[in-house]
């Protein structure tokens, strides 16, 4: 009975409505960042973002009225989302740290980029056993 | 006689079986789909240039298959309407224009990638091209996963059969549409 009821409540919805306030939105994502104002490109394509997948994860996926063992085991892997984020995000992020720096040579030269070097009369930097160039 | 699978009878916390298999599915796309984009965003905050690489992907195919995906996700959400309520060949229907969506989506993908690689944008000209092939690639595999399903469930939808798989093919189908809907502003917008 009560799935009965749930099944109402989800389809009582005007999807199509929906639909076109997602697509209203898709708009403002793709024209906002056309005038080329970081702030402005940050919350029309990203923060509209956020808000179209609420819709689609609400209205469409049905999440809010789905039992709250869901709702946790999604709240679980986003989690786990943030926190690769925030441990791995100041190595790659920074080019320098408390005990470290990148130095120029920190990032890998294919061989073909080595030959464009080459060719401009550069001298090709030499690499280290792993791959990576002596600084 | 017709014989119920377990996924249709037995409820696990309250949720039908099928159906909370399809959320624990979700759970672990989140960790894939999250981890692939989560090293994007902070590669491509680690590194400015990958800016004029991004340059070079086309806005206009990209929004016009998020246009694609949204209408798709409606026409799943309507065919799961159509299955509640018992009408298994409007479901069915509704199915076949789901996949029609996402082989509209694949078209799409597969001309701007020709014309992409054309131009020698390949998978190893940079780190922006790299995640820009494994991320969009992994949600085109999804695409197609999806629409292979998809026409297996309109067969037993459209005799009335197992409608309740309409209603888990569509919370897939919804979940690959917010994935695009977050890889868009990514690898198109943000130039």
């Amino acid at each position: 009975m009560h799935a009965h009821a749930e099944a109402h409540e989800a389809h009582h919805r005007n999807y199509v409505k929906i639909w076109a306030i997602l697509t209203g939105l898709l708009v403002v994502s793709v024209t906002g960042p056309m005038l080329g104002i970081r702030v402005v490109t940050l919350i029309t394509a990203f923060g509209i973002a956020l808000v179209k997948a609420y819709l689609v994860a609400k209205n469409f996926m049905h999440l809010d009225i789905e039992k709250p063992i869901v709702k946790w085991l999604l709240s679980l892997a986003l989690i786990i989302m943030v926190l690769l984020y925030t441990m791995v995000a100041p190595d790659v992020e920074r080019s320098s740290g408390q005990r470290w720096v990148k130095t120029p040579g920190f990032h890998y030269v294919s061989d073909a980029a080595k030959g464009k070097e080459h060719e401009h009369g550069q001298e090709p930097k030499k690499e280290n056993e792993h791959g990576t160039e002596h600084p | 006689m017709s014989v119920k699978t377990i996924a249709t009878t037995r409820s696990a916390m309250g949720i039908p079986t099928g159906r909370l298999a399809i959320w624990w599915v979700l759970v672990s796309e989140v960790v894939i789909f999250g981890g692939v984009l989560v090293s994007y965003v902070m590669h491509r905050i680690g590194h400015a240039e990958w800016a004029e690489e991004a340059a070079h992907t086309n806005t206009w195919l990209g929004a016009f298959n998020t246009l694609v995906l949204l209408s798709s996700s409606l026409s799943a959400v309507l065919g799961h309407k159509a299955a509640e309520q018992g009408n298994g060949k409007k479901a069915a229907n509704m199915l076949y224009l789901t996949c029609l969506g996402g082989l509209t989506f694949l078209i799409v993908k597969s001309f701007e990638w020709t014309s992409e690689i054309r131009e020698g944008f390949t998978i190893q000209a940079g780190g922006f091209w790299s995640y820009y092939y494994t991320a969009a690639g992994l949600h085109a595999f999804h695409v197609l996963c999806g629409v292979i399903i998809m026409l297996f469930v309109a067969q037993t939808a459209k005799k009335n059969q197992e409608l309740h798989r309409v209603e888990n093919i569509g919370i897939y189908w919804h979940f690959v549409d917010i994935v695009w809907i977050f890889l868009f502003p990514l690898l198109y917008i943000a130039k």
